[in-house]
């Protein structure tokens, strides 16, 4: 709330300014924007990554998004003046100045060597930066401006269009990104398809799409939006709800045959995704539903996942050996406990003190884990190693896909136990709880129980997650339990949408599954997450699957 | 008569200022009191400490013969103490359905769930128009009224309105206190606190003044409207 009238307050002080300096502004924010993403080296990793074959590298691409971007914003703030060409000059003119920062940059890595102090200012970003044009040539510094003013003018066009067709294209560009960056995901789908050889060698090239398939597949979704526009705009808002629930079911039949149709790399990925949804089911419980931050969540996950070490492993440090599926109750219930304790000293602790509270607390038990007092029993940071992997009639679960499986079903029944709990009467008593906790209270609801069980119950399900994730390694160590795995489940949630379970899934897949697709450019995945999650915050808060309802509230807003 | 709750030597403090002092009153089953009292007078604190909401320094709270002071708020619903707090606090997010079934989450006797939330519904029609929409997006008067169902819902033996006509227009003032006067005749009995003193004794059978954190006057409702301070200090007469 306070974020928001801040951000307001700020868009009032900026509307003051005369159009110009303003439109100037967007301009130098978007080349300030372009040298920073040149100059940390991320222009030139994602410049080998070709969305189009041979013709659209990716770095390309958010190159151009900065200045579509740029262009848009100028547009859309100089609307309700006049004319719709002065909207696409004010784009045209934020291109401009982003690409006169770029040519800068350029100029001055040509004059001055940069590289001592900046590693990333390489001869290589000097020459992807030229396209192919001489190093330091009038042509490679004047390229740049021109095609980011031509960038600008589009995004400038883009304000002043109805917004029906901004949709359209918005989505055949993204279908083409998606299919272009994801290129290994889908070549390993057709490959899998019997009867159906060589055709992926016609779409796909060695890199990305390739040419004209790109273009099909641009107006094929630009075509798709708008008849899905026509579609929902001729029907009730019941017949939309149904399309909804159809898409939910068309995501999880895609989930269900996943690793069946790709190769083993997709499944372990698809597997760490169902392994982040159950902690993320986990975390909604308590955050969700209850309205409790916990940044400690990891915690809980370490319990089940040192337990099931504990009991499975058949290395020196094994307690018992007994059958993963003995130990993942006892995972479950211990972890469960260990909510439970977690939750009684911060039960007086509201707000932001929680938050601290809780982030003290995890990273207890990960100090706990390494400390010397606790090596002999727990490894210290050699961890524990040699875990069997879960046997099921006889059968050992090895391979990616059958753990993938054994992840996704148990997500499955905590989904379940997920949908009861919230439509239950302590999940009305939770929602309570977090919107007034004084008048829950006023009206019998016992706050100490209710949030104590929403601690038990949200563990318990990060016991779960770290029990299959110890079956699935064979090995737990300390540093796999990092704040930073906390915050990552936090981050599923707000972008999936708090309270809502599909938009664990989607929130999962988007900051999980699609960083590992992009394995390459690890390094930048925390800009990424960075910068979307500040951009949900601004376009979509409420999440990208928002619990029913806050859908309603946002209809009748 | 039999006491319906019975306040003694009650005092709320916020740190080291006492907010009410050693005030002492008592409400008979099944009457209207009323406690006016100007802005900051201590009125809320008085109900919040009923509640459980605030924590007594000194004194007694006995609801129907049991003494409450030392238990949690949610008990004291279950033992039939129930508020309409100030400014009614809805569940914004939740539907009039949610919100008036989550008033009964203290009972678990079914049947007679049911048939209350009828009755609610039949002492405010226009909630069962409502029925499925968001709180959050009634208008004020019906906003009250889903707080007065909500605090109906727990069945209650004695019920706590907190300034239920603040920020009404008229006629919904006058539609507020029917409910508040139906209800009573029902046999609830009713604590009501009111900066709108005058619309408050019109109905009350018993009306305490309260003045920084003690009670000044005592009297009957119609009795202090021509009570020549009330008149002056709340009223808006001359003397």
């Amino acid at each position: 709330m306070s974020f928001n009238a801040v951000t307001s307050s700020f868009k009032v002080a900026r509307r003051r300014k005369s159009p110009l300096a303003e439109t100037l502004q967007i301009g130098a924010l978007a080349g300030l924007a372009a040298i920073g993403f040149a100059l940390i080296g991320a222009y030139v990793a994602m410049d080998k990554r070709h969305v189009v074959e041979d013709t659209l590298t990716l770095s390309q691409i958010a190159y151009a998004l900065m200045a579509i971007a740029a262009g848009f914003v100028a547009g859309r703030d100089t609307q309700g003046r006049p004319s719709g060409s002065r909207i696409v000059l004010h784009g045209a003119l934020t291109g401009l100045v982003a690409g006169l920062c770029v040519s800068a940059l350029m100029l001055l890595m040509a004059s001055v060597s940069l590289r001592s102090t900046l590693v990333a200012a390489s001869p290589m970003l000097t020459k992807a930066l030229s396209l192919g044009a001489p190093i330091g040539s009038l042509q490679a510094l004047a390229q740049v401006p021109i095609l980011g003013a031509l960038l600008g003018m589009i995004g400038g066009v883009f304000a002043a269009m109805p917004s029906r067709y901004r949709r359209a294209l918005t989505c055949g560009f993204a279908i083409v990104l998606i299919a272009g960056l994801f290129r290994d995901v889908f070549v390993s789908v057709l490959d899998n398809v019997p009867d159906f050889n060589g055709p992926e060698a016609e779409v796909f090239g060695s890199g990305g799409l390739n040419r004209v398939p790109a273009l099909v597949l641009l107006v094929a979704g630009g075509i798709f939006a708008l008849l899905r526009d026509r579609w929902n705009a001729g029907h009730n808002p019941a017949r939309r709800a149904r399309s909804s629930k159809a898409g939910l079911v068309l995501l999880l039949v895609g989930v269900l045959i996943l690793p069946l149709v790709t190769n083993d790399f997709v499944a372990q990925v698809a597997m760490l995704v169902a392994l982040y949804m159950l902690m993320g089911m986990g975390l909604n419980i308590e955050l969700g539903l209850a309205g409790l931050v916990d940044l400690g969540f990891v915690a809980f996950f370490a319990v089940g996942a040192y337990t099931v070490a504990l009991m499975c492993s058949s290395g020196p440090l094994a307690l018992v050996d007994v059958s993963f599926w003995v130990a993942l109750p006892v995972a479950v219930v211990l972890a469960a406990g260990a909510g439970m304790l977690f939750g009684l000293p911060v039960l007086r602790v509201r707000g932001d003190y929680l938050a601290m509270a809780t982030l003290g607390l995890g990273e207890i038990i990960r100090v706990l884990v390494l400390s010397d007092a606790l090596a002999p029993y727990l490894g210290g940071s050699q961890g524990i190693i040699e875990i069997d992997h879960p046997r099921i009639f006889g059968v050992s679960l090895q391979s990616p896909a059958a753990l993938y499986y054994l992840a996704l079903a148990l997500a499955g029944v905590v989904a379940f136990i997920s949908w009861r709990l919230q439509h239950a009467r302590i999940g009305r008593a939770w929602l309570a709880m977090r919107e007034d906790e004084d008048v829950a209270q006023a009206l019998g609801i016992d706050p100490v129980a209710s949030k104590l069980l929403a601690y038990t119950i949200g563990a318990a399900f990060a016991g779960a997650a770290g029990a299959v994730f110890a079956a699935l390694v064979g090995s737990v160590y300390p540093h796999s339990f990092q704040l930073l795995v906390s915050i990552n489940v936090l981050a599923i949630l707000v972008i999936g949408g708090l309270g809502s379970l599909p938009g664990v899934l989607v929130g999962a897949i988007v900051l999980i599954g699609l960083p590992e697709l992009l394995r390459e450019f690890g390094e930048f995945r925390y800009l990424f997450y960075g910068i979307a999650l500040v951009a949900m915050m601004h376009m979509r808060a409420e999440g990208l699957w928002p619990a029913t309802t806050r859908t309603k509230e946002n209809a009748r807003a | 008569m039999s006491k319906a709750l019975e306040v003694s030597n009650l005092t709320v403090a916020y740190g080291e200022i006492a907010a009410v002092r050693a005030v002492s009153f008592t409400v008979e089953a099944g009457e209207i009191a009323t406690i006016i009292g100007a802005n900051g007078a201590g009125k809320t604190t008085i109900l919040n400490a009923l509640c459980g909401l605030r924590d007594v320094r000194a004194g007694s709270i006995v609801l129907g013969g049991e003494d409450i002071t030392a238990l949690p708020p949610h008990e004291r619903v279950r033992h039939g103490l129930s508020q309409v707090p100030e400014g009614r606090r809805l569940f914004g997010r939740m539907s009039v359905a949610e919100n008036l079934e989550i008033g009964a989450y203290a009972r678990s006797d079914h049947a007679a769930r049911k048939h209350d939330l009828d009755h609610v519904l039949e002492l405010f029609p226009r909630l069962r128009e409502r029925y499925r929409q968001l709180a959050g997006t009634l208008s004020g008067g019906e906003q009250q009224m889903v707080a007065m169902g909500r605090a109906l819902m727990a069945a209650p033996k004695v019920l706590l309105l907190d300034e239920p006509t603040m920020g009404l227009a008229p006629q919904i003032v006058d539609l507020v206190s029917d409910a508040v006067r139906r209800v009573n005749d029902e046999g609830v009995t009713v604590l009501l606190v009111e900066q709108n003193a005058y619309s408050a004794l019109e109905i009350a059978d018993r009306a305490f003044v309260l003045e920084s954190g003690e009670i000044t006057l005592t009297g009957n409702g119609p009795d202090l409207i021509t009570h020549p301070r009330v008149r002056s200090a709340y009223l808006g007469y001359d003397a």
